[in-house]
């Protein structure tokens, strides 16, 4: 995925904002990511004004159903190869939204999502670290994590080998 | 005119750089950020405090038979609220500071822990005992 992701996207990578009924949180830190304190357009991200121009779609919000077939609309009109970010825990899991009569919970109901920013909102650095994933620059430092304690068996094991 | 562009010249060299070199250095975040949470299983007793309170639901707690209860932690939910570590009697549940969570998968937003409890000989539902060595006490007296 990676090396297809390098050779497509050698160049700029032109974003589109999305925002699928969020509270404006998340929105405002991808705001915040394009500033000059942050000036994500030295690596050539550029925020453009209609999806047709943009390579990536930053999605925010848990998409409430209102909002569902815009969305769709919007995910054909980006031409491809085409990259979606879900930005925030809404987007990403549906977030304190979950179980709301109004909501899908989750773009990934709906469109199918490249790559996930959770966080309630990520910090911009978070927002970066994310493009940069996807773009194959660094790799991803989190993993699934499965901790086990010693069962009974185990216990009686240690027991013996320690009477021993 | 010329003169106040010089100024706007000089105003701008006072000023230095302003932006944040962070893919080339790490930025740190303030103190009190509360990001991906740590679970320290051999304090935890399971007693889904952390479940109870959660306010997206995103920790679920499951019984596998009688002596197994699983936790789970998803991620992807979480809004960081810091309750789980508010309610945590054993200090079990930490928010860290990490934030760099992206990933192209779910399932690396999940964190599980597997804890081996006691049966209640009445109501036959988990429990956890006061002391590890109680817990094969227990066990060994019920078979």
């Amino acid at each position: 995925m990676s090396s297809i992701l390098k050779k497509c996207f050698k160049k700029s990578i032109w974003v589109y904002h999305a925002n699928a009924s969020a509270c404006n949180g998340c929105d405002i830190e991808i705001i915040d990511a394009l500033t000059p304190f942050y000036d994500v357009e030295r690596f050539g991200i550029k925020l453009v004004g209609s999806p047709r121009h943009a390579d990536a779609l930053l999605v925010t919000g848990a998409v409430s159903r209102q909002v569902c077939p815009r969305l769709k609309t919007l995910y054909e009109s980006v031409p491809n190869p085409k990259l979606v970010f879900a930005i925030g825990s809404c987007a990403t899991g549906g977030g304190i939204w979950f179980d709301s009569y109004n909501v899908v919970g989750g773009v990934d109901k709906v469109i199918p999502v490249n790559f996930y920013i959770p966080g309630c909102p990520p910090r911009p650095e978070a927002i970066l670290f994310g493009v940069a994933v996807a773009l194959g620059l660094v790799d991803k430092k989190v993993a699934a994590e499965y901790l086990k304690e010693k069962g009974f068996s185990e216990l009686i094991v240690e027991q013996i080998t320690a009477n021993e | 005119m010329f003169i106040s562009k010089l100024k706007q010249v000089l105003i701008c060299l006072k000023a230095g750089r302003v932006t944040l070199p962070y893919p080339y250095e790490p930025s740190p975040p303030p103190e009190g950020f509360r990001g991906k949470l740590k679970v320290d299983i051999d304090r935890c007793t399971g007693c889904a405090g952390c479940a109870n309170v959660c306010p997206p639901g995103a920790i679920e707690v499951t019984d596998i038979g009688k002596d197994w209860r699983r936790i789970q932690f998803n991620l992807t939910n979480c809004i960081s609220c810091g309750r789980c570590e508010e309610v945590c009697p054993e200090k079990a549940v930490k928010l860290t500071d990490k934030f760099e969570l992206s990933t192209n998968t779910k399932e690396d937003l999940t964190v599980t822990i597997e804890i081996y409890m006691d049966t209640c000989q009445r109501c036959a539902r988990c429990f956890k005992p006061e002391h590890p060595l109680d817990k094969m006490m227990v066990t060994g007296f019920r078979q």
